[in-house]
């Protein structure tokens, strides 16, 4: 796929917020939050960083990208079908009943899905399989791997973390995306997981730590992250919940509840 | 019958996974710090580039499972039943079972068997949680030569199985040339007046009772029903129609095994009376295999009892 440049992705990123606004409006539920804090990680790999193929989506040779956080999945949704995956026309088709839009992404369902999830804290290990299948094969592809503040609270993630340490587990580069809360309230009055950073240094993985809205330093990050022989990459992307719609921005409210007939039309407004 | 110990079928499943590693290349084995215990040791140390030891971390074995098969491998994943299936089984549930994906499940040390090491170590629920998986295979070889053949069968299949083997070392019921096929039940006797359907250990209890009951002038069927699901609900129909009593022996839980998915089936397509012999909605102890065994209920003479009671004798 050709390669966006900076500008361009910036205007992807607000195209694919526009996308996530109206779905999870039309369908009246969906977790518009968590899914605004990671569009520019989804928007720069689909558009810049991975190699992949809209029209032959089973390509052996693809960079993959597991949404661990399955909650997101109008992010991943929106991203893929600005890709090329399918008709754009079809996200409000979103948790429709017979649609491949599944509440929580569907393997099965959907081309360019690489995992099904939604049962927090399995994708990093779902991604240490096919960097290790990558690695049995001889092959280049890189595994991407999105997971969340919360889904640190999860043991699984810290299996994973161990385990991908210990086999020297490369061409796997997750991010973490660290908007600061979870369903209940922030993260720091549920489980505070801090030091974040510390801790994934601590289980040996190779970490950087960017702005998540930041679309030259996710490019820049993965960039470097590639260059990392021997190791797993961590990159603790520091986000806002909701960004990018004010009312949203920093406002737990909006975790899983989607926003009114009203709140759609000011938030379209707000990303014209 | 002679009661000539075999080897476990956990021996047979390691040394089956020799075979297989040379038939698919596809095959990755993967175990969770239990390998010279479950026997996946035995394909580590022939092929270490294809064996990954995760440590002791159940919930993870199955997701990196999850990530290999998508990328067309198929992994064989090990380790006690027990710690398994239940520490493994969100991940079972979404990953592999919702996502379709080709992952062999082997959990060891299934039943009350394994003896000495007590109840923490005893799965006995393990094929009512893996049942509930949509499209899942369930399998419970009798003994070694079954094993082998079940394994190889499980490697040709695809789509999600588990397969359970055993500790102590398995008498062996079958001769050598006998074909196994996932979901067919393997008819080891025939008889008019009762059908005992029985997996793992409990096959070579039923010839045993089986015999007994023929001294008494009671004629009975004996079936190593080695898949739970999918069922052979052929076979199941015939005997039950051409007996009438279906007494059904597992060394799980009465709950959700073998007997419950037996019991849904005839209740639908043809009611006849039945017996059940499995482990009374208990955990067990400590102690010796045999004496487990007697101790909880799963002998032969208990599967006599059971059979004369439906037969109201």
């Amino acid at each position: 796929m050709e390669k966006l440049s900076v500008e361009q992705l910036k205007a992807k990123a607000k195209l694919v917020r526009r996308h996530i606004v109206e779905m999870t409006g039309a369908a009246a539920s969906g977790h518009p939050g968590g899914s605004l804090s990671c569009t520019e990680m989804l928007v720069a790999l689909y558009f810049n960083l991975m190699e992949h193929n809209p029209q032959d989506p089973q390509w052996p040779d693809r960079d993959r990208l597991i949404l661990s956080k399955g909650h997101a999945s109008p992010a991943l949704y929106s991203a893929l079908a600005e890709a090329g995956y399918f008709d754009p026309k079809t996200l409000t088709d979103f948790r429709k009943l017979g649609s491949p839009l599944q509440g929580h992404p569907d393997r099965r369902k959907l081309p360019g899905v690489e995992a099904s999830t939604g049962s927090l804290g399995q994708g990093l290990s779902m991604g240490i399989g096919m960097a290790l299948a990558r690695r049995l094969d001889n092959k280049n592809y890189y595994t991407y791997v999105i997971t969340s503040d919360g889904e640190m609270n999860e043991g699984q993630t810290w299996e994973a973390a161990a385990m991908a340490a210990h086999h020297k587990v490369d061409h796997l580069i997750a991010f973490l995306d660290y908007n600061k809360f979870q369903l209940d309230d922030s993260t720091k009055n549920i489980c505070d997981m801090e030091p974040v950073v510390e801790k994934w240094k601590a289980f040996r993985w190779h970490t950087f730590e960017i702005d998540g809205h930041d679309i030259k330093e996710v490019l820049h990050a993965v960039e470097k992250a590639k260059k990392v022989k021997g190791e797993p990459v961590m990159i603790i992307a520091h986000t806002v919940k909701g960004k990018g719609v004010s009312f949203m921005e920093h406002n737990n409210a909006f975790h899983g509840v989607a926003p009114t007939k009203d709140q759609v039309q000011q938030a379209l407004k707000e990303l014209a | 019958m002679e009661r000539k110990l075999g080897k476990a079928t956990r021996d047979a499943y390691g040394e089956a996974l020799l075979e297989i590693a040379k038939i698919h290349p596809e095959v990755v084995v993967m175990d969770a710090d239990l390998s010279k215990a479950t026997k996946s040791v035995i394909f580590a140390d022939q092929f270490p580039k294809r064996f990954i030891n995760v440590g002791i971390q159940e919930a993870n074995l199955v997701g990196v499972a999850v990530g290999l098969a998508s990328c067309g491998k198929i992994p064989f994943i090990s380790s006690f039943a027990s710690f398994l299936v239940s520490k493994g089984f969100d991940q079972f549930r979404m990953g592999v079972a919702f996502s379709e994906l080709n992952v062999k499940v082997v959990g060891s040390h299934g039943g009350i068997s394994v003896g000495e090491d007590g109840a923490s170590q005893m799965a006995i629920e393990d094929i009512a949680l893996m049942t509930s998986l949509p499209g899942f295979v369930v399998i419970v070889p009798s003994d070694a030569l079954s094993t082998r053949a079940l394994i190889l069968e499980t490697a040709k299949y695809v789509g999600p199985v588990y397969l359970r083997t055993g500790r102590p070392k398995a008498p062996v019921v079958h001769r050598a040339g006998t074909e196994f096929k996932i979901g067919k039940g393997v008819r080891l006797r025939e008889g008019k007046d009762v059908t005992i359907l029985a997996n793992g250990l409990e096959v070579f209890e039923a010839l045993e009772a089986a015999e007994r009951l023929a001294e008494d002038g009671i004629s009975a069927s004996v079936i190593d029903m080695h898949t739970v699901k999918p069922l052979d609900t052929e076979l199941i129909l015939e005997e039950a129609k051409r007996t009438g009593h279906v007494l059904v022996c597992e060394e799980h839980q009465i709950w959700g095994g073998l007997g419950s998915a037996v019991a849904t089936f005839l209740a639908k397509k043809h009611p006849c009376k039945m017996g059940f012999v499995a482990i009374q909605d208990t955990f067990a102890e400590s102690g010796k295999s045999d004496e487990l065994l007697e101790k909880y209920g799963l002998t032969y003479p208990h599967i006599i009892k059971a059979a004369k009671k439906i037969l109201g004798r």
